[in-house]
């Protein structure tokens, strides 16, 4: 067993305050005014003025068509998010399933196709995927927004991973017991996937949450926009001799921190779990 | 209930290899058949096949009257115990055991009988709510049991169901299979590499070896009369002494030792000679059925004493009751009546000394 040295603790305290201090200066810094951010730039010492910045950004109606209020950008997040999390651990999970469990021509060529794709990154696709998008007339709906991400070459290969090391007999002795491959997925491989699941959700999750750049090509009415843009949109108003509202930005960006952080602080028991644990 | 038959039924894989050649066995009902040989002999193979999780290349199997070559495993009338259980681990024992019932739409009354009869049997009562990662191995094994009894199958499947339990408990577990199978009286097929598991288990023992049947016969037949060089090693502990012999009439030279049989043996010329550890005597003084003996080292078992040597460079075993005095030098005496001849080359058995193999046939189950 290691023993922990005060060094060993240095270093950690360091490591804690280099990822926290930031966050702490954003959240610090949005409790100023626009106007002293501008005169005395970031800040430590908490202001007076927190509890006006928050619900200003969260009901006022903003945008050119003064509609879209911080409530409306978090609530499309969390559906970009959700339904990003959700559609691509249904989606993954039985595409894993029929390259595992089924035996059918190039199933291993398939999997390495959908391997490879892992390298490409989104950005790669995305004026072709716009393209189909924009012919389906799905621009400015949800529906455009989550569906042509949903493939997941990272959840399938997680899944796959996984399950491969479901040991066989597990099949064979539901075989037996007459289930069959609808049953055995879902009586026994799904509940066997629990926290592996959590853990994909968790990405996923994230990942949705953080899109930028789908969303912008994708919508261009504002009852659509998310936190990502919001944040964006604050920082872009330069008219006249009005200083941009770094406060509502910096309230914005701690608002959009807060659901990630607390899906990863439920979900990490599982999560943990879920990327360790191999025995089944 | 029902008899199994097992016609010429053979495995061969994609590309060739022949896991299973040739197989023909018919079990009778409520018989207790032991599959064993070395592994890759295609005994779990075989098991798989009759269980559905094979396809069978070639040949019948056929359970009660039923040809099952193209029925799914659920619907054979089947149930199977696992190397390593195959439990369910996110279901509680009770759901382990119901979930086969379940599948086949019981009436949930009949289900909660079933499972508390199988509990009960085998002393599972307090344990019907645990998940299986909170049970020991033995109890797992119980589980895995309970799921096949609970199926009130036409046979049992067992898959080397022991292998992974201590020394201590594996015999404990072999005494409750047999005494289970005895009270239901189902017929099972039970695989094993273990040589001691399959003689104590077995009505009938079948040795295979690459895929062919060596030889099928009650536990103390095959011990006795073991049909080849192949059985005649592999069953029994220790392993039957296995030397090169010459006979010319009625004398037998094994290196250069020889011995005066009482009358001339149908085999003759280079043969293997077989020789059971436990029926071999050390002698005071030379005589015509004597071999001199070179002792090695000894094995001390308690009850008795494994004393090993060679014969003129040619290994051999003795087991010996554990008092009697040894010298690194002695004398040991052959039975006449315990000789086993084999083909050198084949490997196959050979008539017995002829006054004896007529005197002393070794009846199947006596």
């Amino acid at each position: 067993m290691h023993r922990t040295k005060p060094l060993d603790h240095l270093i950690l305290i360091l490591g804690c305050l280099f990822m926290g201090l930031p966050v702490v200066v954003a959240f610090m810094t949005s409790t100023h005014t626009a106007a002293d951010i501008h005169m005395n730039g970031l800040s430590l010492a908490p202001g007076g003025h927190g509890v006006e910045t928050y619900t200003e950004v969260l009901t006022r109606q903003g945008g050119f068509t003064g509609q879209v209020t911080g409530a409306r950008m978090a609530m499309n997040s969390l559906i970009l998010g959700l339904g990003f999390a959700v559609g691509k651990i249904a989606l993954s999970m039985l595409a894993a399933y029929a390259l595992v469990y089924f035996r059918f021509r190039f199933a291993t060529a398939m999997f390495w196709v959908i391997f490879t794709t892992l390298l490409l990154p989104l950005e790669v696709r995305i004026m072709p995927s716009y393209q189909v998008m924009s012919s389906l007339g799905l621009l400015n709906s949800y529906t455009g927004l989550i569906v042509p991400l949903l493939a997941s070459a990272t959840g399938t290969f997680y899944f796959r991973q996984f399950f491969k090391s479901v040991p066989d007999e597990l099949l064979e002795a539901a075989r037996i017991d007459g289930a069959g491959p609808f049953k055995f997925f879902i009586d026994i491989l799904l509940p066997l996937s629990k926290t592996m699941m959590a853990a994909i959700f968790i990405i996923m999750f994230v990942y949705g949450w953080n899109q930028y750049l789908w969303p912008m090509l994708m919508t261009t009415e504002e009852r659509f926009f998310t936190l990502m843009r919001g944040i964006k949109q604050i920082l872009q108003v330069w008219i006249g001799s009005q200083i941009p509202d770094y406060n509502e930005a910096f309230a914005l960006a701690v608002l959009a921190m807060l659901p990630p952080v607390l899906v990863v602080v439920v979900f990490q028991r599982w999560f943990i779990k879920g990327l360790t644990e191999s025995d089944k | 209930m029902a008899e199994i038959l097992i016609d010429t039924v053979s495995k061969i894989y994609t590309g060739g290899t022949r896991a299973v050649s040739d197989v023909s066995l018919s079990i009778a009902d409520g018989e207790f058949i032991v599959l064993v040989g070395p592994s890759g002999c295609g005994k779990s193979t075989l098991l798989r096949m009759v269980a559905g999780l094979e396809d069978i290349s070639a040949g019948e199997v056929r359970i009660g009257a039923r040809r099952v070559n193209e029925v799914d495993p659920a619907d054979r009338d089947i149930a199977m115990v696992f190397q390593n259980y195959a439990l369910y681990p996110h279901m509680s024992v009770r759901e382990n055991m119901a979930y086969g019932l379940k599948n086949r739409r019981t009436p949930a009354a009949e289900i909660e009988a079933r499972v508390a009869e199988a509990a009960r049997m085998l002393e599972l009562g307090p344990y019907l709510d645990r998940k299986p990662r909170a049970l020991s191995g033995g109890q797992r094994q119980r589980v895995a049991m309970g799921r096949a009894v609970v199926r009130q199958p036409a046979a049992f499947l067992f898959d080397e169901p022991l292998s992974n339990l201590d020394a201590k408990l594996r015999v404990t577990m072999r005494g409750e299979i047999r005494r289970l199978q005895k009270r239901l009286g189902t017929t099972s097929l039970y695989v094993t590499h273990d040589q001691l598991e399959a003689m104590t288990l077995a009505d009938r023992l079948v040795v295979l070896n690459g895929g062919r049947i060596e030889q099928v016969g009650a536990p103390l037949e095959v011990y006795h009369r073991p049909a080849s060089t192949f059985v005649a090693s592999f069953i029994g502990a220790p392993a039957m002494n296995l030397l090169d012999a010459e006979i010319h009439g009625g004398q037998m030279r094994i290196g250069g030792a020889q011995v005066d049989l009482p009358a001339p043996p149908a085999a003759q010329g280079v043969v293997t000679l077989g020789l059971r550890a436990e029926d071999l005597r050390i002698a005071a003084v030379p005589g015509p059925m004597t071999l001199p003996f070179h002792l090695d080292f000894i094995e001390e078992l308690g009850a008795q004493r494994l004393v090993h040597g060679h014969v003129d460079g040619q290994l051999l075993t003795l087991a010996l009751p554990p008092a009697l005095a040894l010298a690194t030098h002695m004398n040991v005496t052959l039975a006449a009546d315990h000789l086993h001849f084999f083909d050198t080359a084949t490997g196959r058995r050979l008539p017995d000394l002829a006054p004896m193999s007529q005197a002393q046939p070794v009846r199947a189950g006596a």
